[in-house]
Protein backbone atom coordinates (compact mmCIF):
# COMPACT_ATOMS: atom_id res chain seq x y z
CA UNK A 1 0.00 0.00 0.00
CA UNK A 2 1.86 3.53 -1.04
CA UNK A 3 0.43 6.45 -2.44
CA UNK A 4 0.45 10.29 -1.56
CA UNK A 5 -2.11 12.37 0.16
CA UNK A 6 -5.47 12.39 -1.56
CA UNK A 7 -8.37 14.53 -0.23
CA UNK A 8 -12.50 14.21 -0.70
CA UNK A 9 -12.18 17.83 2.02
CA UNK A 10 -10.15 20.17 0.41
CA UNK A 11 -9.33 21.82 3.87
CA UNK A 12 -7.93 18.77 5.47
CA UNK A 13 -4.95 18.00 2.58
CA UNK A 14 -2.45 20.63 3.79
CA UNK A 15 -2.81 19.38 7.40
CA UNK A 16 -2.71 15.70 6.35
CA UNK A 17 0.41 16.33 4.31
CA UNK A 18 2.35 18.09 7.17
CA UNK A 19 1.44 15.46 9.52
CA UNK A 20 2.79 12.89 7.40
CA UNK A 21 5.80 14.26 6.57
CA UNK A 22 6.68 15.34 10.21
CA UNK A 23 5.69 12.18 11.75
CA UNK A 24 7.16 10.01 9.38
CA UNK A 25 3.40 7.67 9.65
CA UNK A 26 3.22 5.36 6.45
CA UNK A 27 -0.53 5.66 6.65
CA UNK A 28 -3.30 7.82 7.70
CA UNK A 29 -6.81 8.28 7.52
CA UNK A 30 -9.01 10.99 8.25
CA UNK A 31 -12.82 10.07 8.37
CA UNK A 32 -16.04 10.95 10.55
CA UNK A 33 -16.90 8.59 13.54
CA UNK A 34 -19.61 7.04 11.33
CA UNK A 35 -16.56 5.75 8.85
CA UNK A 36 -17.15 8.79 6.14
CA UNK A 37 -13.86 9.24 4.30
CA UNK A 38 -12.50 13.06 4.43
CA UNK A 39 -8.64 12.27 3.15
CA UNK A 40 -5.87 9.38 3.09
CA UNK A 41 -2.55 9.10 2.59
CA UNK A 42 -0.36 6.15 1.50
CA UNK A 43 -3.08 3.93 0.25
CA UNK A 44 -3.26 2.76 -2.73
CA UNK A 45 -6.17 0.43 -3.79
CA UNK A 46 -9.94 2.00 -2.30
CA UNK A 47 -10.68 -1.27 -1.03
CA UNK A 48 -7.59 -0.75 1.87
CA UNK A 49 -9.35 2.61 2.75
CA UNK A 50 -12.72 1.23 2.80
CA UNK A 51 -11.35 -1.96 5.12
CA UNK A 52 -9.58 1.16 7.07
CA UNK A 53 -12.28 3.10 7.63
CA UNK A 54 -15.00 0.96 8.76
CA UNK A 55 -12.46 -1.08 11.12
CA UNK A 56 -11.26 2.22 12.47
CA UNK A 57 -15.20 3.54 12.90
CA UNK A 58 -15.68 0.35 14.56
CA UNK A 59 -12.87 0.79 17.12
CA UNK A 60 -13.51 4.43 17.63
CA UNK A 61 -17.05 3.41 18.22
CA UNK A 62 -16.42 0.56 20.59
CA UNK A 63 -13.86 2.57 22.52
CA UNK A 64 -16.05 5.30 23.12
CA UNK A 65 -19.23 3.09 24.38
CA UNK A 66 -16.20 1.94 26.99
CA UNK A 67 -15.40 5.29 27.91
CA UNK A 68 -19.67 5.36 28.51
CA UNK A 69 -19.78 3.17 30.47
CA UNK A 70 -17.10 4.10 32.80
CA UNK A 71 -18.63 7.58 32.80
CA UNK A 72 -16.11 9.09 30.68
CA UNK A 73 -15.78 11.29 27.71
CA UNK A 74 -14.62 9.67 24.94
CA UNK A 75 -11.26 8.30 24.78
CA UNK A 76 -8.60 11.20 23.64
CA UNK A 77 -6.56 8.79 22.12
CA UNK A 78 -5.58 4.95 21.28
CA UNK A 79 -2.66 3.17 20.82
CA UNK A 80 -1.57 -0.04 19.70
CA UNK A 81 1.82 -1.49 19.31
CA UNK A 82 2.50 -4.48 17.41
CA UNK A 83 6.20 -5.88 16.43
CA UNK A 84 6.93 -3.96 12.87
CA UNK A 85 4.03 -1.52 13.07
CA UNK A 86 2.06 0.53 15.87
CA UNK A 87 -1.75 1.98 15.08
CA UNK A 88 -2.64 5.60 16.28
CA UNK A 89 -6.14 6.22 17.12
CA UNK A 90 -7.86 9.37 18.08
CA UNK A 91 -10.56 12.35 17.50
CA UNK A 92 -10.23 16.21 16.92
CA UNK A 93 -13.00 18.54 17.35
CA UNK A 94 -13.11 21.11 14.30
CA UNK A 95 -15.97 23.38 13.30
CA UNK A 96 -16.92 21.14 10.51
CA UNK A 97 -17.66 18.36 13.03
CA UNK A 98 -15.48 15.53 14.73
CA UNK A 99 -12.91 13.69 12.80
CA UNK A 100 -11.10 10.75 13.04
CA UNK A 101 -7.36 10.28 12.90
CA UNK A 102 -6.15 6.97 11.88
CA UNK A 103 -2.41 6.58 11.26
CA UNK A 104 -0.16 3.64 10.97
CA UNK A 105 3.19 3.93 11.20
CA UNK A 106 6.50 1.75 10.67
CA UNK A 107 8.48 1.17 14.23
CA UNK A 108 11.74 1.29 12.41
CA UNK A 109 10.73 5.05 10.72
CA UNK A 110 8.87 7.01 13.60
CA UNK A 111 7.89 6.47 17.78
CA UNK A 112 4.51 6.49 19.05
CA UNK A 113 6.29 9.60 21.22
CA UNK A 114 6.49 11.15 17.67
CA UNK A 115 3.42 10.18 16.51
CA UNK A 116 1.46 11.91 19.69
CA UNK A 117 3.40 15.12 19.34
CA UNK A 118 2.83 16.03 15.97
CA UNK A 119 -0.65 14.78 16.26
CA UNK A 120 -1.27 18.19 18.54
CA UNK A 121 -0.07 19.67 15.76
CA UNK A 122 -1.98 18.09 12.95
CA UNK A 123 -5.25 18.73 15.58
CA UNK A 124 -4.46 22.51 15.75
CA UNK A 125 -4.14 22.83 11.86
CA UNK A 126 -7.64 20.91 11.28
CA UNK A 127 -9.05 23.43 13.59
CA UNK A 128 -7.58 26.23 11.66
CA UNK A 129 -8.55 25.08 8.42
CA UNK A 130 -11.92 23.81 9.31
CA UNK A 131 -14.45 25.84 7.48
CA UNK A 132 -16.41 27.98 10.14
CA UNK A 133 -20.16 26.88 10.10
CA UNK A 134 -20.93 24.26 8.58
CA UNK A 135 -20.93 20.92 10.19
CA UNK A 136 -20.43 18.00 8.50
CA UNK A 137 -24.41 16.56 6.87
CA UNK A 138 -24.84 13.28 7.90
CA UNK A 139 -24.92 10.62 5.22
CA UNK A 140 -28.11 9.05 4.55
CA UNK A 141 -28.37 4.90 4.21
CA UNK A 142 -30.30 5.94 0.30
CA UNK A 143 -27.25 7.84 -0.35
CA UNK A 144 -24.46 5.94 0.93
CA UNK A 145 -23.62 4.54 -1.96
CA UNK A 146 -22.90 7.49 -4.80
CA UNK A 147 -21.24 9.20 -1.61
CA UNK A 148 -18.83 6.29 -0.95
CA UNK A 149 -18.01 6.18 -5.02
CA UNK A 150 -18.24 9.92 -5.04
CA UNK A 151 -15.50 9.77 -2.15
CA UNK A 152 -13.10 6.90 -3.44
CA UNK A 153 -13.38 8.68 -7.25
CA UNK A 154 -12.29 11.81 -5.35
CA UNK A 155 -9.53 9.96 -3.21
CA UNK A 156 -7.62 7.95 -6.30
CA UNK A 157 -8.65 10.48 -8.86
CA UNK A 158 -11.06 8.14 -10.96
CA UNK B 1 10.43 0.01 39.55
CA UNK B 2 7.72 2.40 40.91
CA UNK B 3 6.52 5.39 39.46
CA UNK B 4 7.75 7.11 43.01
CA UNK B 5 10.98 5.22 42.27
CA UNK B 6 11.21 6.89 38.76
CA UNK B 7 10.87 10.39 39.86
CA UNK B 8 13.05 9.70 42.82
CA UNK B 9 15.89 8.72 40.92
CA UNK B 10 15.44 12.05 39.36
CA UNK B 11 16.10 14.24 42.16
CA UNK B 12 19.91 14.16 42.17
CA UNK B 13 19.93 15.25 38.82
CA UNK B 14 17.52 18.42 39.06
CA UNK B 15 19.72 19.17 42.16
CA UNK B 16 22.60 20.14 40.15
CA UNK B 17 22.56 24.00 39.33
CA UNK B 18 21.90 24.96 35.70
CA UNK B 19 19.50 21.99 35.10
CA UNK B 20 16.25 22.91 34.17
CA UNK B 21 14.87 19.34 33.84
CA UNK B 22 14.95 15.47 34.26
CA UNK B 23 13.19 13.23 32.74
CA UNK B 24 13.23 9.30 32.41
CA UNK B 25 11.76 8.27 29.10
CA UNK B 26 11.02 5.13 26.79
CA UNK B 27 13.65 4.56 24.64
CA UNK B 28 11.95 3.24 21.79
CA UNK B 29 8.67 4.90 22.04
CA UNK B 30 9.57 8.60 23.44
CA UNK B 31 7.37 8.77 25.78
CA UNK B 32 7.51 10.20 29.35
CA UNK B 33 7.99 7.30 32.57
CA UNK B 34 8.80 10.30 34.85
CA UNK B 35 9.54 14.34 34.83
CA UNK B 36 10.57 16.97 36.75
CA UNK B 37 10.94 19.90 34.67
CA UNK B 38 11.06 23.75 34.96
CA UNK B 39 7.42 25.30 33.80
CA UNK B 40 8.04 26.48 29.94
CA UNK B 41 9.65 23.31 28.55
CA UNK B 42 7.56 20.76 26.92
CA UNK B 43 8.65 17.42 28.26
CA UNK B 44 6.12 15.07 25.24
CA UNK B 45 8.15 17.47 22.75
CA UNK B 46 11.44 16.84 24.65
CA UNK B 47 11.08 13.43 25.37
CA UNK B 48 9.75 12.29 21.87
CA UNK B 49 12.50 13.84 19.76
CA UNK B 50 14.87 12.76 22.12
CA UNK B 51 14.23 9.53 21.86
CA UNK B 52 14.41 9.87 18.05
CA UNK B 53 17.35 10.83 18.24
CA UNK B 54 18.72 8.58 20.38
CA UNK B 55 17.38 5.53 17.77
CA UNK B 56 19.63 7.43 14.83
CA UNK B 57 22.36 8.03 16.95
CA UNK B 58 22.75 4.52 18.08
CA UNK B 59 22.41 3.27 14.31
CA UNK B 60 24.87 5.64 13.50
CA UNK B 61 27.27 4.13 16.18
CA UNK B 62 26.39 0.67 15.31
CA UNK B 63 27.45 1.48 11.67
CA UNK B 64 30.51 2.77 12.31
CA UNK B 65 30.93 -0.10 14.70
CA UNK B 66 31.97 2.14 17.90
CA UNK B 67 29.30 0.65 19.92
CA UNK B 68 26.14 1.79 21.76
CA UNK B 69 26.14 4.84 23.26
CA UNK B 70 27.08 5.87 26.81
CA UNK B 71 26.31 9.97 26.92
CA UNK B 72 25.71 12.47 24.77
CA UNK B 73 25.52 16.51 25.03
CA UNK B 74 24.15 18.48 22.52
CA UNK B 75 25.00 22.24 23.24
CA UNK B 76 23.18 24.98 21.63
CA UNK B 77 22.97 28.72 22.28
CA UNK B 78 20.35 28.75 24.55
CA UNK B 79 20.90 25.62 26.91
CA UNK B 80 22.22 22.12 26.72
CA UNK B 81 20.57 18.78 26.52
CA UNK B 82 22.32 15.67 27.74
CA UNK B 83 21.46 12.04 28.08
CA UNK B 84 22.38 9.08 29.19
CA UNK B 85 20.93 5.37 27.91
CA UNK B 86 20.12 3.69 30.70
CA UNK B 87 20.17 -1.17 30.40
CA UNK B 88 16.63 -0.92 30.30
CA UNK B 89 16.03 0.67 27.30
CA UNK B 90 14.82 4.04 28.83
CA UNK B 91 16.76 7.48 28.52
CA UNK B 92 17.56 9.40 31.00
CA UNK B 93 17.24 13.19 30.25
CA UNK B 94 18.43 16.39 31.64
CA UNK B 95 17.70 20.02 29.90
CA UNK B 96 20.37 22.28 31.22
CA UNK B 97 21.51 26.24 31.06
CA UNK B 98 24.27 26.28 28.13
CA UNK B 99 26.92 27.29 31.54
CA UNK B 100 25.96 23.87 33.41
CA UNK B 101 28.66 21.51 35.24
CA UNK B 102 28.56 19.06 32.00
CA UNK B 103 30.52 16.64 34.14
CA UNK B 104 28.11 16.93 37.45
CA UNK B 105 25.27 16.18 35.30
CA UNK B 106 26.60 13.32 33.47
CA UNK B 107 27.53 11.54 37.02
CA UNK B 108 23.84 12.21 38.07
CA UNK B 109 22.36 11.05 34.87
CA UNK B 110 24.64 7.84 34.97
CA UNK B 111 23.34 7.28 38.67
CA UNK B 112 19.65 7.73 37.77
CA UNK B 113 20.40 5.34 34.69
CA UNK B 114 21.89 2.74 37.60
CA UNK B 115 18.76 3.22 39.31
CA UNK B 116 16.50 2.86 36.59
CA UNK B 117 18.10 -0.12 34.80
Amino acid sequence: MKGGARAVEAWTLEPLTTFVHEAGVRLVLLMTPAGQVLAQSGFARAVDVMSAAALGAAIFASTTEMARQLGEPPFAGLAHQGEKHGVFLALVTTARGPVVVLAVYDLAATSLGLVQLFFEQLATDLRGASPKGSEQKQVLAADFERELTDSLNSLFGR
Amino acid sequence: MSAHGYEAALHGITGVRGVRGAMVVTGADGLVVAESLMEGIKGTAVAALAASLATRLGRAMEAGGVGSDVFWHLQAERGALLVVPARSGMLIVAVADPGVNAGLVRLELLRAAESVA
